[in-house]
């Protein structure tokens, strides 16, 4: 890996996030997992990972697929 | 220098949405609400929104609306845009209310050519009821009206609504498509903007028919239902351009 991809990050709104799954589902990078605590809603939202838990570097690229699946406008995206 | 690429587009309120997880309505709300801000239309759309799962959408969607009665948003929309022709005017229906009760509405408009554009959201059962068998619903699909599956013989063939419109001389484009994948998702949102330029233009009547996933009564996970219309509803209503007269010659209010 010499080449530098592209960094992104995205942030979820837990209140608005109902648990669907479908941002796990199209993520290529594998950066999105699901909280081990519920919103008031009762679901249990998603939330990025930024690979510090894993000790690694976030390998998100910004690319949007998981907002533009996103069906509860719960997840914004930011990129370098 | 990091930079936002992806926020809540400006005409869609930053409420919380009743539809269930995984709902198609909450997403194609999110990319009519997108087309209008980029076609700068937001101070001049008229929206007219249904009976049936979206009849709230005025809660979501920030432009002026009027709810119309059941089924009858073509005749809502037509009354609107003859009264006040220079706004853009849409109508936005489930398939049961389109293709069931209002289905006559639906096709003299249609026929007629009002400069309206109509987003029919087709998830091929009757969503806010409880998951009935709609005129939509597929061969073998299974609803609680018809808990072994659609049988044509008995419950007749599934309704092609969109096809139908195509036969009348008044519609200009009219093109299906999904909201069940990344590029689906970005392709509907081409066809809605092509739709509304339709209407813009002055060239006739424009509608776009989107296959949404039900999860809660297709009584699948919203992945697996996203996977069931991408593999199954699209045998029996395949994503395509329908019928594009936009480039034809003598479509601009004759
Ligand atoms: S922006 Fe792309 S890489 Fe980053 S979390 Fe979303 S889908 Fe994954
Ligand atoms: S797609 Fe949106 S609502 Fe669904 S789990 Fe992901 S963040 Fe939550
Ligand atoms: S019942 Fe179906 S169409 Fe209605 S909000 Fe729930 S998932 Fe959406």
């Amino acid at each position: 890996m010499t080449k530098k991809a592209k960094k992104g990050r995205i942030t979820v709104d837990r209140e608005f996030c109902k648990g669907c799954y479908l941002c796990i589902s199209v993520c290529p990078t594998g950066s999105i997992g699901i909280s081990g605590t519920l919103n008031q809603k009762g679901y249990y939202p998603v939330e990025f990972l930024d690979g510090k838990n894993q000790g690694e570097e976030s390998r998100c690229t910004g690319c949007t697929t998981c907002a533009i699946v996103c069906p509860d406008v719960a997840i914004e995206v930011y990129r370098e | 220098m990091e930079k936002k690429v992806f926020e809540r587009p400006r005409y869609l309120k930053k409420a919380s949405t009743h539809y269930c997880p995984g709902c198609g309505h909450s997403i194609l709300h999110r990319l009519v609400a997108e087309v209008i801000e980029e076609l700068g239309i937001g101070e001049r759309t008229i929206g007219v929104p249904p009976a049936g799962c979206a009849v709230l959408a005025y809660d979501y969607i920030d432009v002026d609306m009027g709810e119309a009665p059941h089924g009858r948003g073509a005749a809502l929309a037509t009354g609107i845009k003859r009264v006040l022709p220079d706004r853009i005017v849409f109508s936005y229906q489930g398939d049961g209310d389109i293709a069931a009760i209002g289905t006559a509405e639906t096709i003299h408009a249609a026929n007629r050519g009002e400069r309206i554009t109509v987003i029919f959201v087709n998830n091929g059962c009757y969503g806010m009821t409880g998951g009935q068998m709609a005129p939509t619903t597929v061969t073998g699909q299974l609803s609680t009206t018809t808990p072994g599956g659609r049988v044509p013989l008995r419950d007749g063939y599934p309704v092609d609504l969109s096809e139908m419109l195509a036969v009348a001389k008044g519609t200009v484009y009219i093109e299906r498509t999904s909201v069940t994948s990344p590029k689906n998702i970005l392709r509907t949102k081409r066809a809605i903007t092509k739709a509304f330029r339709t209407q813009i233009d002055g060239l006739g009547f424009s509608l776009v028919e989107v296959l949404s996933p039900c999860p809660t009564n297709w009584k699948l996970s919203p992945v697996e239902a996203a996977r069931w219309a991408e593999e199954t509803m699209t045998k029996t209503y395949p994503l395509k351009v329908i019928k594009d007269l936009t480039g034809t010659p003598g479509q601009d209010g004759n």
